[in-house]
Formats: C-alpha cells, structure tokens, sequence
C-alpha cells in the first residue's frame, strides 16, 4: 500500500464511526459540541431548518467563519460545498479543511455533474437516499456516505428510509449469485467492482452515516440500530430548548444504542425538542438534488 | 483467555477483527456491567480522545479502568489510546487514564492533508506498516517507558510495563504483529 490519499480519507471516517456530528454556526457552538461529545464539527453559516426558513441560494460559508471554528476546536471541522461546486472545493481544501461534505442541504451549482472527487486530497462525504447513488458518489472519490434525510426538518422518517433501502439493497446484493452482479451493476448505473465488493463484504467499501432530522436520543438509537455506523445531528441540536444536554445525550445514545434502559434516562428532561415540520408539509425535497 | 475492547467511539471492531484473525475471543465495553466479565487484556482504540475520555468518565468506566490498569491489566492504545494513557498531553490541558510516563502532542501532525502512511522499524519485530490519521506522537518519555519506534526522529511507539501504544493504526493495515505483540506481552 501506496500513501494513498482515498485509503487514507476513508480511515479517517473510520475513526468518526460510533460517533456523531454536530452542525455548529459559530466557535462558541463549536466548542459546545466538542464538550458535548462531538466527533466532529460542521462548520456552516446557517443550519438547515435556517436555510429551509430564509430560502433563496445557499452557498458555501465564509471561509473566515470557518477558520474561526477551526481554530476554537481540537476535533475534526468538516464543511459544505454547493454539489458540482468544484471551485468551493478547492477553497474548503485551501483552508485544510478535514472533510468536505458536497451536499444536497446547499443550492447545487451543476445540476448534472457531481465533483471529481478524485482531484482533491482532502476527504469527502456525500448524501445517498439508496445503494446506487451511494456507489455512484464513491466512485466519484466519496470516502464516506451519509443518508440524506431530509435536512432541517426534525423528521426522521426520510433517513430512516434511505438507510432501510440502503441495507436492503445490500442485502439482496449479497445473497446474488455471481453472474447476477453485472446486470445489477449496469442498473446501478455504477462499475462492477463496486458491487462485487458489496457481494463479498454484504456492507458498503466506505462508513455510512445517519444523516438528516435526527433530533433526538431515540432518533439517533434508531438509525443505529438500523445500521448507521455513526450519526450526524444538524438542527436537532441548537433549534432545541437545551443543547448542551440534548447534545451530550445524543452522544451516550450512540455509544449504547441497544440499552433501552439508558436510552430512556437519556430521554428525560431534555426540555423542548426542534418544532420539526412533517415530510408532508414541505415545498423543497433537498434529498431530490443530486442523483 | 480473552480480551476487552473499549466500544465507546472510533476504530473498535478493526481491533476485534484483527484479534479475531489471530484466534483470541474479545468483547466490547461501552458501559459499567461489561466491567463484570473477566478479561486478561484491553484495547483502547483510535478514534477522538475527548469524546472517549467523557464518555469514559460519564459511563462510570474511568476510575474502575484506571485501578485495573495500575495494578497490571495489560493495555494498549492505539492514537487517541495513547493519549488517553499519557502523563501529560503537551497541547491539550485535559488528562485521562495519566498512566504511562510519556508526553504527547496532540494532532501533531495537524489536519487530514497531515495524515500518511510509512513503513519503519519497530524494535522486537522489524519493518511494519505505519498509518497516521491526525495522529499524535510522544514528545518525550520518562525512564521507565521504553521507545520502541521512531519516524523521522518522532517516537510513534512505547512501551512501559504492561502499557504498549502506537501513534499509528495497526488495526487498519493487514499486518499482525503489533497485535500479536500485545498478546504476548499480556502472556496470551
């Protein structure tokens, strides 16, 4: 083995896993987070339940905000570009950011091509609501997946999806016979090799993250449960009445997902969750961008 | 015969996989009624110091871990492990476990566009597989703790008694013998 940046990338997803996280705005959320038990911070100007309230474009965040973050923190500071946005990306990668997440939650800026990921040495994570699109964007040179969700709503209900797909899709994937794995790679629209690997493996070749209205203890046990190798919590944390417990509480519910007992202690007295809005009642699907 | 992995956060199963290969039984820790089973050996995996060494202390596992440890519970950490092990941690106030007599600098290699990959010597079983993620090295170690491996003049590996750490990932190249290494030192 080379000094392979892509093998490197991908171990330090595996360093996040079990872990979540945490949306923060400025350096003092930041190191509210890292106290709580974050793994990792994302840096961004507005959180999604924000960015779904004011509409219009959104964009990659000021790389001084950011650097601001950095500097706040000891733990690992990812930060959004715009799908497609290349040139964010090599400012984010400038600024040695540590992940770059090329992300539905931003207005995409090339509605057919998704970044070269190739091109970069810093890591990056993308959004998937199902197996193809999660090979599609390794393939691409994502070193690590994440579900979309749906961003900025409080509601689980799209991420619990995605990842049930997800998992399903591997599964059957799995239990194929050989000669079956290239036409599911032609409809996968992905190279071969990638779905061998799923075959062999019965898991994806990166870490695969919850991602996307998680706003509580249970939601994170959940999408751990249902096999996310870590969680990421946008909104859910500082929309709601109590961050600093609501945040460090998600956190033990990560570690001990399995222990009801602890979840439900974990639960009490967390104050008032984010309002949440209902896949129903919105107008914009962030998980529709970028396929 | 059987060995505890702390299953709080970061790279666990990697550890159990490779202890696995090698035929030893491990089980995970992640809250006090694990400590119940017995174990001969632990791991403390890579991953974030700061959120392994709350979760330790919140979880109620610190104090018992630490006892265990000073008596002669044979460990070994691998990056943040190890800093959750060292005395004193150069560029962070916080200390854990403080059971190793070593300095470390955290993420002294600075961010993800730091991290690599190398092949060095480590004394008492040759040339291995090194990868580097954020990683920490060990400024500088007491008497008591022996330097097992060098790269580019830094002290990536050390050993004290019972305690073994590396700055690097033995769990995430197929290489063996830095866990074969431990067993034996834990008389596995």
């Amino acid at each position: 083995m080379s000094n392979n940046r892509f093998e490197l990338n991908k171990n330090l997803a595996q360093m996040l896993k079990g872990g979540v996280i945490m949306d923060v705005t400025t350096p003092e959320q930041a190191k509210i987070a890292e106290a709580a038990g974050a793994c990792a911070v994302m840096a961004l100007e507005r959180i999604p339940a924000d960015i779904r309230a004011a509409g219009g474009v959104s964009r990659m965040s000021d790389p001084k905000m950011i650097k601001g973050i950095q500097n706040a923190v000891s733990i690992p500071v990812m930060a959004k570009c715009r799908i497609g946005h290349f040139a964010e990306a090599q400012i984010l990668q400038a600024i040695e950011i540590d992940y770059i997440d090329e992300s539905e939650v931003l207005s995409p800026a090339d509605d057919k091509y998704h970044i070269d990921k190739t091109k970069f040495d810093v890591p990056f994570v993308c959004g998937a609501k199902d197996l193809g699109e999660a090979l599609r964007r390794i393939n691409e040179g994502a070193s690590m997946i994440r579900t979309k969700g749906e961003p900025g709503t409080g509601d689980v209900v799209q991420a619990v999806r995605h990842m049930r797909l997800m998992q399903s899709e591997i599964r059957r994937i799995g239990s194929m016979a050989e000669d079956e794995l290239f036409d599911t790679a032609k409809q996968l629209q992905v190279p071969y090799e990638l779905v061998q690997y799923v075959h062999e493996h019965k898991k994806l070749p990166v870490v695969n993250f919850a991602a996307g209205g998680v706003a509580t203890p249970a939601d994170a046990a959940l999408m751990m449960q249902l096999g996310a190798e870590g969680v990421f919590v946008g909104s859910g944390i500082f929309k709601s009445g109590n961050p600093e417990k609501r945040a460090a509480a998600i956190v033990k519910a990560v570690t001990n997902f399995n222990d009801a007992k602890l979840l439900a202690e974990l639960s009490e007295n967390l104050g008032e969750a984010m309002v949440g809005i209902n896949e129903q009642e919105i107008e914009l699907l962030m998980a529709e961008r970028g396929k | 015969m059987k060995v505890a992995v702390l299953a709080l956060q970061g790279a666990f199963i990697e550890h159990e996989q490779m202890l696995s290969r090698l035929g030893v039984s491990s089980f995970e820790i992640r809250q006090k009624k694990d400590l119940e089973q017995s174990f001969d050996g632990l791991i403390i995996p890579g991953g974030e110091s700061t959120v392994q060494g709350k979760l330790l202390r919140e979880l109620e596992l610190f104090e018992p871990l630490r006892q265990r440890i000073e008596k002669g519970l044979p460990v070994f950490g691998t990056c943040a492990g190890l800093l959750l092990l060292a005395k004193k941690i150069e560029n962070d106030e916080r200390q854990h476990f403080a059971t190793m007599d070593i300095t470390a600098k955290r993420n002294a290699y600075g961010r993800q566009l730091g991290s690599f990959y190398t092949e060095a010597e480590l004394k008492g079983i040759g040339r291995i597989p090194m990868t580097f993620i954020r990683a920490p090295f060990i400024a500088s170690v007491s008497e008591t703790a022996e330097v097992l491996a060098t790269v580019d003049g830094k002290i990536v590996a050390a050993r004290q008694d019972n305690q073994l750490v590396t700055s690097f990932h033995p769990e995430l190249n197929e290489d063996l013998s830095v866990h074969r290494y431990f067993l034996k030192m834990a008389g596995l």
